[in-house]
């Protein structure tokens, strides 16, 4: 929008974004004192200004509590998006089946008339009508096998329909995301690696046992893993093998000598007058008889065998004697 | 294998939904950050441009040293946040020695960079340092005044960029309706040399005239600072191409012959072509068809039963 004023400037004027623009304006090039470029300045925006407000002021206003509201025309400056134009959905298999076979959408009651109880009761949600889990008696028909269960057959169809629709849902959302029309509350998110065939689900690997194999593999270094740099929140690595509890040997003030009260009481056990009960006389001989007899039957073994194993020697041949 | 993820929550829908893009735009948020160094005058102008825009900017308070706004690599950051927080316009101010009081404002297009220009700061005045009567303060988040003087907006490329971008940036939410005792503030560039821009943020007095229309007086009240053009870069043609794409580009394709009627409703007009009577086709011609053929026939089967039947007798 463009408005003539006196002196016969045109100025480009956008109400929409209430903004207005002077291009005649020559402002001088030996540039006066600051105060009096801004004062030029100033006053060219205020003539700016007065010219929007006219048009502004014009308008057909309504009157409201808060004040005269305006409508305001939209924009005319062009100024780029910040995002791209919303791209269509491509339409669903349902959708395309539907326009080719002309089925009209029918809007649904939220209330239906249940014959059995002679009651309006809900389509969907609590108690509603013609719930598949209320049936009480099928009955059987001449097709039906002997030893099926009726009612898990209609747990299994449910099942079976439910997750026909899952699959269909989520190939609906893949063609909108291959044209780039996925709705905005939608991800689509890859949840296992598509890599090897099998249709298993990678296991999923906690806290601890990720640490652990860190810390097995921390090991394999030549320091032991004792010097690795950890990342941030890393914890130190468990200690591998038995755990010795090993006590003070130099007793601190006032306390008694650990180490010595444990040698004691060991010595003790061992010495005392029921030492017979502690230690099991015969458990003691048996395993020092097997030992023994373990021992010498080795070595008769050992002997026997490499007996056996080794060349046999040629009596008749004499040995030689080289070195003369 | 794919997961279908939604949000769990109505909260986090909605905000989901606001972040999706629309078909028709209400303004930018801004991203207001700052780079490696920055000098006094750098950090007063980034905090009192944030105060400006509070409902719509974002300002982040630490350094970034890795943005690099006009290397190729550096900007990958921006991009980041301007996703994390859906800003596409952002200011990054920086001060080195080569480009004293540094100030990058850039536009994104789908999150990724659209435009860049550097300006340099000089003659910075603060808001607090201008003495006013306070009554006129502007209040937060009114719809400003955008005003452009002089005629270097128009025939130096740079400023002209320039000036998209300040409209951008200062334009706020774009509004159907407009409370006019709202009004209270401008903002006021004046291209004074072919490099350099004025630019101030005043107050607006309306004083009562003879009209409808309230006399306009301005009163300087925020920052001013003086613009000096450094370096720029424009959108790739493609790019703009696809960003100045609006839905109401294509005018719609007016339905010749159809008119819509209050009283009779929607009513055409069917064109009838000249009919040749002696031309017309009226029945098929094949052989076995004939209309006649037919008739003749059965005309044939009834005389000849008939002179059966006579001569059985």
């Amino acid at each position: 929008m463009e408005t003539e004023t006196e002196t016969d400037q045109i100025y480009h004027i956008d109400v929409g974004n209430l903004l207005g623009f002077n291009p005649n304006h020559r402002f001088p090039s030996a540039p006066s004192s600051r105060e009096e470029l801004v004062k030029e300045c100033l006053e060219e925006a205020r003539k700016l200004v007065q010219a929007i407000a006219n048009a502004l002021f014009n308008f057909p206003s309504t009157e409201t509590n808060d004040g005269p509201i305006v409508q305001l025309p939209p924009p005319t400056t062009k100024l780029p998006r910040e995002k791209h134009v919303p791209r269509p959905k491509p339409p669903t298999k349902w959708e395309e089946f539907a326009l080719k076979k002309g089925i009209q959408k029918r809007k649904k009651d939220k209330v239906v008339w249940d014959e059995q109880t002679d009651q309006f009761k809900r389509r969907h949600g609590y108690d509603r009508v013609n719930d598949d889990n209320d049936v009480p008696i099928i009955e059987a028909k001449a097709t039906d096998e002997p030893g099926e269960d009726p009612f898990a057959k209609r747990l299994d169809e449910k099942k079976q329909r439910v997750g026909k629709q899952q699959k269909n849902r989520l190939q609906n959302l893949k063609a909108a995301e291959k044209a780039g029309a996925l709705p905005s509350h939608v991800q689509l998110a890859a949840t296992s690696l598509p890599i090897s065939g099998t249709k298993s689900q990678p296991k999923k690997i906690g806290k601890d046992e990720l640490g652990d194999v860190a810390g097995l593999a921390a090991t394999s270094t030549a320091s032991g893993g004792k010097f690795d740099k950890k990342l941030p929140g890393e914890k130190a690595p468990k200690k591998q093998g038995k755990h010795h509890k090993y006590l003070p040997v130099v007793a601190g003030r006032g306390a008694v000598n650990q180490e010595k009260e444990q040698t004691n009481n060991v010595l003790s056990k061992i010495i005392s007058k029921h030492s017979h009960e502690i230690l099991n006389v015969g458990k003691a001989i048996n395993m020092y008889n097997v030992k023994k007899e373990k021992k010498k039957s080795g070595r008769s073994d050992k002997s026997g065998r490499s007996d056996k194993l080794k060349p046999k020697k040629d009596i008749t041949k004499k040995p030689t004697n080289k070195a003369k | 294998m794919l997961e279908i993820r939604t949000p769990k929550t109505g909260k986090a829908k909605r905000v989901l939904e606001k972040r999706a893009p629309k078909l028709v735009e209400t303004g930018r948020k801004t991203l207001i950050l700052h780079g490696t160094k920055t000098s006094a005058t750098v950090s007063s102008v980034l905090m009192e441009l944030y105060r400006l825009k509070k409902g719509g900017a974002i300002k982040y308070s630490r350094r970034n040293e890795n943005i690099r706004p006009f290397e190729s690599g550096g900007e990958t950051s921006l991009e980041f946040f301007s996703q994390k927080t859906d800003c596409s316009i952002f200011v990054y101010g920086s001060h080195t020695k080569k480009r004293p009081d540094n100030l990058v404002l850039g536009r994104m297009y789908d999150h990724q960079v659209y435009d860049l220009i550097e300006v340099g700061i000089e003659n910075f005045k603060s808001l607090l340092s201008f003495s006013y009567d306070k009554k006129f303060a502007p209040h937060e988040g009114t719809k400003p005044f955008i005003c452009f003087t002089g005629e270097g907006f128009e025939n130096v490329p740079e400023l002209k960029h320039l000036k998209e971008v300040l409209t951008d940036l200062f334009r706020g939410e774009v509004v159907d309706n407009l409370n006019l005792t709202g009004l209270d503030r401008a903002y006021v560039c004046s291209a004074i040399s072919p490099t350099k821009v004025f630019l101030t943020h005043c107050a607006l007095k309306l004083k009562r005239s003879g009209t409808i229309v309230p006399r306009m007086e301005l009163v300087e009240v925020g920052p001013s600072m003086d613009l000096v053009i450094r370096r720029n870069r424009l959108p790739n043609e493609s790019l703009m191409k696809e960003a100045m794409r609006t839905s109401k580009d294509k005018p719609k394709k007016k339905e010749k012959n159809v008119d819509q009627d209050a009283v009779r409703g929607k009513i055409g007009k069917i064109y009838m072509p000249d009919q040749k009577l002696d031309e017309m086709h009226l029945h098929d011609k094949s052989k076995g068809r004939k209309r006649e053929r037919k008739e003749s026939k059965l005309l044939n089967e009834e005389t000849d039963s008939k002179k059966n039947k006579k001569s059985s007798e």
